[in-house]
């Protein structure tokens, strides 16, 4: 089983947005990345997916777009596993999802995948996007934030969260999936791993993007919210808050 | 600048609320909305569309569209959009328009401007803006693609009666049939209200304690009278608490209700990044320096397990 499982490079949730002094990026001077933790159940389902295939029967590619940095990313789902990685290496990735999709089609397209997997969306450009559209430009059938997943020779089934309830998919393999919070339960890597990451390939690929059809215009911090209130201590305070809650804020 | 269509969504063979805010978002471009959905046949209150604006009501039928079907639902839209020549095509963020509107994108040649919050028309250029990094910024992107496909974030393009003539067309469409194949949906126990549909969440974290107690807040959602959801943090969903549908966060849901409850939540960043577009925030917590008073409109300080039954009592007494 050939298993491709594309991850990014982010910053860290809990990061401290700082914008650029152009004021269309983040300033990323002190700014810790990581693997986009959508990213990691994909990485965990395709290892599962290995190892149940048997010693020698499959094997994990993860390909990432990003800047030379980003090698450290896949290293780590190296360390995780994963057998080889490619980085798809350009400073800036396109604003225009449909151009990062198109860079990453093209580097999948020379291989034929069982299986290609994506986190859901990405947690600093929340586009939830990339792997429907990578999945459409090659072609392939696609389900998108699957929250559990079963596999038989070529055929897949797979559950997706909507609105008030499960949707239960069918689908053929090969295909491309992302995948959601509940996947599986993505797995720490051991040191032993970690020593043997370093000596995994990981071939790194020089990309240039196109324009693109999106233009940042600006990026800036969110409106302050208005300054709040606390309106007292204890059951007391609650008279006073459904009053602020029906007269001020007319929500009631 | 053509018309710009919007994709509207059904539920169970019912037109989602959601569409109508579609619609409503989709007039800021100023030239006009057709409105488009996929069906097995005619559907109840498509003749309402035309109530927020909608000078058109397009319904692709095919016997495929009983159900979600992402793959000829993609195709019939696509095809439409390409016919119309149409400058936008506009779709909901909610769990079906996030899978449908790169399908249709692709299709067309273009990516998609996701999860917006505002839109703009300058000159002949359409501007959007996004939150971006966990809500902390908000990014601005022109979007020069033609169409430019959009989805817009739930709750926040409040639906406005801007009555249009709503012209009906029913047309019957020949798709490919699709690879992935929608086998059966399990819905939720009746009654219970999505997070990301419900106008009020009153959502739990630690501070509950254990998880028989969230029983505190399903009874103030109750006396919402059916409006409410219960939400909940992250610590308590990965705790095996609650399930991850009520997740409300960077690993959740984002949710945009018109009044938010916060209760025995700290406010982490990664809970923040899912609610902080909330209309009104309450937080109530025992920690006065617990980080979500810096977002909430209004706070209580002091034992949940007093405050909230005390409220439960007063809301429904403003109900009954």
């Amino acid at each position: 089983m050939k298993i491709a499982v594309c991850i990014k490079r982010v910053p860290d949730s809990e990061t401290r947005v700082k914008i650029a002094a152009d004021g269309k990026a983040l300033d990323e001077s002190g700014v810790k990345f990581v693997m986009n933790p959508y990213d990691e159940f994909a990485v965990e389902e395709a290892l599962r997916r290995k190892e149940q295939a048997g010693t020698g029967a499959g094997e994990v590619t993860v390909i990432c777009l990003g800047p030379g940095a980003a090698q450290e990313t896949i290293r780590t789902a190296l360390a995780m596993g994963a057998d080889r990685g490619v980085l798809l290496q350009a400073d800036k990735i396109p604003a225009d999802p449909f151009d990062v999709a198109r860079m990453i089609a093209a580097e999948l397209k020379s291989t034929s995948w069982d299986l290609i997997l994506f986190g859901r969306m990405a947690i600093d450009d929340y586009n939830h996007q990339v792997g429907t559209l990578t999945a459409e430009l090659l072609g392939l059938p696609c389900v998108t934030a699957i929250s559990h997943l079963e596999i038989e020779g070529t055929k897949g089934l797979a559950e997706r969260e909507i609105e008030g309830g499960i949707e239960v998919v069918e689908f053929p393999l090969p295909a491309v999936l992302t995948a959601d919070k509940g996947l599986n339960e993505p797995r720490y890597p051991a040191l032993k791993g970690i020593m043997a990451a370093k000596k995994k390939p990981l071939e790194v690929k020089p990309v240039q993007a196109s324009a693109g059809a999106f233009e940042v215009v600006a990026l800036s911090p969110p409106p302050e919210r208005k300054e709040g209130k606390i309106v007292g201590e204890g059951v007391g305070a609650v008279g006073e808050l459904v009053r602020l809650l029906r007269e001020e804020a007319k929500v009631l | 600048m053509t018309p710009a269509l919007a994709v509207l969504e059904l539920r169970d063979g019912v037109l989602r609320k959601i569409s109508h805010e579609v619609v409503t978002g989709s007039q800021r471009l100023g030239r006009g909305v057709d409105a488009v959905l996929c069906a097995s046949g005619a559907v109840q209150g498509a003749d309402q569309i035309g109530k927020f604006g909608a000078d058109k009501v397009i319904t692709l039928t095919n016997p495929a569209f009983a159900k979600y079907a992402p793959e000829e639902c993609a195709q019939a839209i696509a095809e439409r959009a390409k016919q119309g020549r149409y400058r936008a095509v506009i779709f909901a963020a909610s769990a079906t328009g996030k899978d449908l509107a790169p399908r249709v994108a692709a299709r067309l040649g273009v990516g998609v401007a996701a999860d917006i919050t505002d839109l703009a028309v300058e000159g002949d250029a359409i501007t959007v803006t996004r939150p971006v990094y966990a809500g902390k910024a908000l990014l601005k992107v022109k979007v020069a693609s033609q169409p430019a496909v959009l989805s817009l974030r739930p709750n926040v393009f409040t639906p406005v009666e801007r009555p249009k003539a709503g012209t009906p067309e029913l047309a019957a469409v020949t798709v490919a049939p699709g690879r992935v194949v929608v086998r059966e949906v399990k819905a939720a126990p009746a009654g219970t209200l999505d997070v990301a549909e419900a106008q009020i969440i009153i959502s739990g974290g630690r501070g509950l304690k254990e998880p028989a107690n969230f029983k505190v807040l399903e009874e103030l959602a109750k006396a919402f009278g059916g409006k409410a959801a219960v939400g909940a943090s992250r610590a308590v969903v990965d705790a095996g608490w609650r399930a991850h549908a009520d997740q409300v966060g960077q690993t959740g849901k984002t949710v945009s209700p018109s009044l938010y409850i916060a209760v025995g939540i700290s406010g982490a960043i990664q809970h923040l990044a899912g609610m902080r577009t909330s209309k009104v925030i309450v937080a109530i917590n025992k920690d006065k320096d617990a980080p979500i008073f810096k977002v909430a409109d209004y706070g209580v300080v002091g034992d949940l397990f007093e405050i909230v039954p005390r409220l439960t009592e007063e809301i429904r007494k403003l109900h009954g």
